[in-house]
C-alpha cells in the first residue's frame, strides 16, 4: 500500500499543528460556531446527538495492520472501545471529546492517517472496489490512481468550499463494484483499442434526497488527463452550482439543470484551457506512486488444497461460512475473505477495539499485513492461503467475526441513523437488528440466496438505500418514525434507482414487511433468479399487493 | 491601524490601505446573489445591479478608488484620465461573471487592482475567480480579497492567486497572516505555484 514520503508526512502534520490551533480558538471564542463549523467538517467532526463524531479517512479503504491497531487503540483511549466502519470505507468514533480531536490526529499521523475532507463541502475521500489489485477480473489496478487523485484533491485550494460535499470514485474492473455511477464524478479505467490506459468518465450521479445515476461525460480520456479533467468538472460546478438551497447544491443539480450535453461543453471549454497544464500526471509519477501497489510476494500454489476440501466436507459451520465469505483470487492458490462485521443482533459495520486487533494480527500472519474496508462495511482479507483458511475462519469465529451471511439478507448496510446522528428523522440500528433476528436461521437465509438490504436514518441516504435490492428509509411524519421501502435498486454496471412500493410503515411492522418481500420473491422466483432479478421481471405490483393486503383489509373493516 | 495583509514576493506584511472602496447604492430589492440563481441570470439576463443604482453610484473625485464591477462598465468613458494615471480599480462579487469584465476591459493589466467581494466565508466561488484571473486571464496586478475575509482561508485564498487580504474589520490581521503558511509543501499545482509536489520534488519511492 501507499507509504507516505516526508512531503506526505509533512501536510498531515501541519494538518494537526492547524487544527489544535483551530480547537483552541473555537475554546476560546475567538471562532464563532458558525466560523468553526466548516473547518471541524471538513476534518470529520460532526456534533451529534450525544457527543462529536469524528470520521477518519481509510484512503480506498485499505489499512495496514499497524493502522487498524492504532484504531483500535484510539477507540479504547477516546471512546467507547469500538468504531463503525461506514459504507464510504472510512472509520467513525461515536462518541470522541471535541477538545481531544487534535490528539486523536496526532496519534492518527503516526501511522500515516488523518481525517481530512471526510466532511464538509470538499472533495471526499476517494472510494474504489475492495477487491482492488485481487479480483480476477480486474483490468487496471485503480489503486495507484486513487492515490494520485487523493493527493490532488487533498486541500485543492480552488475546490475548499464547494456548493455541497463531493465524491469521486475509480474502478479497474468489468463488473463494477466501486459503484461509479452514483458519485458526482465516477471514473471506470479500461484498456482502449490501442491498450493504452483510458478512462470512461461519469458525472452527476448521487444518492441523497434526489437519486440519479451518473451520465457519461466522457467516453475516452487518456489516464495522464484525470485531474485536470476533474478540475475543468469542478471547477465548472464550483462556479455555478446553487448555493442557495443545501438539498439542490450537489453537481447532479446543475447537470441536470443544463442538460448533460450543455454541462459537457462548459467542461470542455474549461479543459481546453487546462489540459496539458502541470496537474497533468506524468509516466514517473504513475510509476512512483503504482510501486506501491505491487502484487504481493505470492507463492506459487496449486489452485486446490486437499486440507481445506477435507474441512469443507466434515465441517458443516466451515463449510456455510466457506460458501459466503470466500472470494476468488487472481493468483492460483489464494482468496480474498470477508469478516463479517453484521452478527445478528449487533449494530452493522461496528467493530470493538478487541475485535480490531484481532484482525490486525490475522492480517500480518495471514494476508502480508494489509487489509481493506468494504462499502458493505465488513472487513476484508484480500490475500490470504487457501491451506490458511480453516485456521483463519476459527479465530474469526471466536471473536464473533465468521458469520457465515456474507451477501445474504443478514448482511445489512446501515447507516448509524436515530441513535448516533442528528440529522437522522429515524433510528436506522433497530431495524437493522429486528430484520436479522427475524431472518435468523441460516439455511433459510441461504434459500433466499443474494439480496442487498440498505437502511438509510434520512434522505443523506449514508446507507445507500437507493441502489438497495430492498432499500429502507426513515423518514419523519408528524414528529414520529416511518419508514420507506423501495424495492429494485441495484448497483454495479446494471445499477439501478429502487421504486417506492407505497405508504410507510411503523418500525414494528418492518421485519413483517420484510418477510412479505421475500415470501413473494420465494413464490415467484424461477431457477437461478435473485430476489432482484424476480423483482426486474415482475415488476413491484405483486410485492406491493401482498405487503400492503392486510393492511387494506384493516382499512376496509375499519370502513365498514 | 490598518487590517490589510499585503503580499510582496511571497512575504506578508501589515500594510496601510491607499484604495478607496466604492460601493453601491442600497437597492430596495434583494438581489439574488448565490450561484445556481446565476445560471437563471444568463438565461434570463436579470441583473443584480439596477441602472438607477449605478447612475447614484458616488464616484469620488480624488485618491485611488475601487469600483464595482457593473458602475465600472457603465461609466468607464468618463473615466479614462483616473484609468491611465493608475488611480482606478474595480471590484466583482462572487456571482458577478467575470467574462463581463474581460468584454470590456481586454487590457486587465492596465487595472493596478481587482478586489472580490465575498459576502460569506464560505463561499468559494472565491477560489475559482482568483485562479481564473491569475491562470487564464493574465492578471498580473494586486488581486485583493475582501468582505468576509477570515483567517482559516487565507491559504486557499493565497493559493488561488490573491495578493493582499482585507481582514474582516473585527479580527486580528496580524494573528490572521500566521495561517498563510499552514502548509509548507501542498500537493496540487494552482495559481500561486503552478507546479504540482511531483514535479517540485523529486519523491523517492
Ligand atoms: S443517512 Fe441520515 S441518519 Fe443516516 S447517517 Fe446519513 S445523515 Fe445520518
Amino acid at each position: 500500500m501507499y507509504k507516505y514520503d516526508e512531503i506526505d508526512q509533512t501536510i498531515v502534520d501541519e494538518r494537526v499543528a492547524q487544527y489544535r490551533d483551530q480547537t483552541r480558538r473555537y475554546l476560546a471564542g475567538e471562532l464563532s460556531e458558525d466560523e468553526f463549523r466548516p473547518l471541524r467538517l471538513q476534518n470529520g467532526l460532526y456534533i451529534q446527538r450525544h457527543a462529536p463524531m469524528l470520521r477518519i479517512a481509510v484512503p480506498y479503504g485499505l489499512l495496514s495492520s499497524q493502522q487498524l491497531r492504532k484504531l483500535g487503540d484510539i477507540a479504547n483511549q477516546y471512546d467507547k472501545a469500538y468504531g463503525h466502519f461506514t459504507t464510504r470505507q472510512n472509520m467513525q468514533l461515536n462518541w470522541p471529546k471535541l477538545e481531544n480531536v487534535p490528539d486523536i490526529l496526532a496519534e492518527l499521523a503516526t501511522v500515516q492517517m488523518h481525517a481530512i475532507q471526510t466532511s464538509g463541502n470538499c472533495i471526499r475521500n476517494i472510494t474504489t472496489d475492495q477487491f482492488a489489485g485481487v479480483a480476477p477480473d480486474e483490468v487496471i489496478d485503480p489503486r495507484a490512481m486513487a492515490e494520485i487523485i487523493r493527493q490532488w484533491s487533498t486541500f485543492h485550494p480552488e475546490f475548499a468550499l464547494l456548493p455541497r460535499k463531493f465524491k469521486i470514485a475509480v474502478s479497474g474492473t468489468k463488473n463494477d463494484r466501486a459503484v461509479v455511477q452514483a458519485h458526482d464524478i465516477g471514473m471506470e479505467f479500461y484498456l482502449d483499442s490501442n491498450q493504452q490506459v483510458a478512462i470512461k468518465v461519469w458525472v452527476g450521479g448521487g444518492l441523497g434526497r434526489t437519486p440519479i445515476l451518473g451520465s457519461v461525460i466522457r467516453e475516452h480520456l487518456e489516464w495522464q488527463h484525470a485531474l485536470t479533467y476533474c478540475e475543468a468538472i469542478v471547477r465548472v460546478y464550483n462556479l455555478h452550482g446553487r448555493r442557495d438551497n443545501a438539498y439542490k447544491a450537489r453537481i447532479k443539480i446543475l447537470v441536470k439543470a443544463l442538460g448533460i450535453d450543455e454541462f459537457k461543453r462548459q467542461v470542455e471549454a474549461e479543459w481546453s484551457h487546462l489540459k496539458d497544464a502541470p496537474n497533468t500526471i506524468t509516466e514517473a509519477e504513475l510509476a512512483r506512486v503504482a510501486t506501491h501497489f505491487e502484487p504481493m510476494p505470492y507463492e506459487t500454489l496449486p489452485a486446490h488444497d486437499a486440507s481445506f476440501d477435507a474441512a469443507i466436507v466434515s465441517n458443516v459451520a466451515f463449510a456455510a461460512w466457506a460458501k459466503r465469505s470466500l472470494h476468488a483470487h487472481k493468483v492460483a492458490g489464494y482468496r480474498a475473505v470477508t469478516l463479517s462485521l453484521k452478527p445478528h443482533g449487533q449494530a452493522p459495520g461496528d467493530a470493538t477495539s478487541l475485535q480490531m486487533q484481532v484482525v490486525a494480527d490475522l492480517a500480518e500472519q495471514y494476508s502480508f499485513g494489509e487489509l481493506r474496508v468494504s462499502h458493505e462495511q465488513n472487513l476484508i482479507l484480500a490475500d490470504v492461503k487457501i491451506s490458511d483458511l480453516f485456521a483463519v475462519w476459527q479465530k474469526a469465529r471466536a471473536h464473533g467475526l465468521a458469520s457465515p451471511n456474507v451477501g445474504l439478507l443478514s448482511d445489512i448496510i446501515c447507516c448509524p441513523g436515530g441513535d448516533f446522528c442528528s440529522l437522522a428523522n429515524a433510528k436506522s440500528i433497530p431495524i437493522a437488528i429486528a430484520i436479522q433476528m427475524q431472518f435468523d436461521n441460516l439455511d433459510y437465509l441461504h434459500d433466499i440466496g443474494d439480496i442487498e438490504l440498505n437502511i438509510s436514518g434520512c434522505m443523506n441516504a449514508c446507507g445507500h438505500h437507493h441502489v438497495g435490492h430492498i432499500g429502507i428509509l426513515g423518514i419523519d411524519k408528524d414528529g414520529s418514525e416511518w419508514y420507506q421501502v423501495t424495492i429494485g435498486g441495484s448497483q454495479g454496471n446494471d445499477a439501478s434507482i429502487g421504486s417506492v412500493i407505497g405508504p410507510a410503515f411503523s418500525a414494528d411492522e418492518m421485519p413483517n414487511v420484510v418477510q412479505k418481500l421475500i415470501d413473494v420473491y420465494l413464490q415467484e422466483r424461477n431457477a437461478e433468479e435473485r430476489f432482484i432479478d424476480t423483482v426486474r421481471r415482475l415488476g413491484i405490483t405483486p410485492f406491493k399487493a401482498h405487503v400492503y393486503a392486510d393492511k387494506a383489509l384493516a382499512k376496509n373493516e375499519v370502513a365498514a | 491601524m490598518s487590517n490589510l495583509i499585503q503580499l510582496t514576493n511571497g512575504k506578508a506584511h501589515i500594510s496601510d490601505d491607499d484604495w478607496q472602496l466604492v460601493k453601491l447604492p442600497a437597492s430596495q430589492v434583494e438581489a439574488r446573489k448565490q450561484a445556481g440563481k446565476i445560471v437563471l441570470f444568463k438565461l434570463t439576463g436579470e441583473k443584480t445591479v439596477s441602472d438607477e443604482q449605478i447612475a447614484n453610484t458616488v464616484i469620488p473625485a480624488h485618491g485611488k478608488i475601487i469600483l464595482p464591477l457593473t458602475v465600472f462598465i457603465a461609466r468607464k468613458a468618463e473615466l479614462q484620465t483616473r484609468l491611465s494615471k493608475n488611480e482606478l480599480g474595480v471590484w466583482l462579487d462572487t456571482h458577478e461573471v467575470l467574462h463581463t469584465l474581460i468584454e470590456n476591459q481586454a487590457d486587465l493589466n492596465a487595472l493596478p487592482i481587482i478586489a472580490v467581494h465575498v459576502e460569506r466565508f464560505a463561499d468559494g466561488r472565491i477560489f475559482s475567480l482568483g485562479t481564473l484571473l491569475r491562470t487564464r486571464y493574465g492578471f498580473k496586478n494586486d488581486l485583493r480579497a475582501i468582505g468576509d475575509v477570515l483567517r482559516d482561508q487565507l491559504f486557499f485564498l493565497k493559493r488561488s492567486g490573491f495578493s493582499s487580504f482585507a481582514i474582516r474589520a473585527d479580527r486580528n490581521a496580524t494573528q490572521a497572516m500566521i495561517s498563510l503558511n499552514d502548509f509548507s509543501t501542498p500537493y496540487q499545482g494552482a495559481a500561486d505555484e503552478a507546479q504540482p509536489a511531483f514535479r517540485r520534488y523529486h519523491r523517492a519511492v
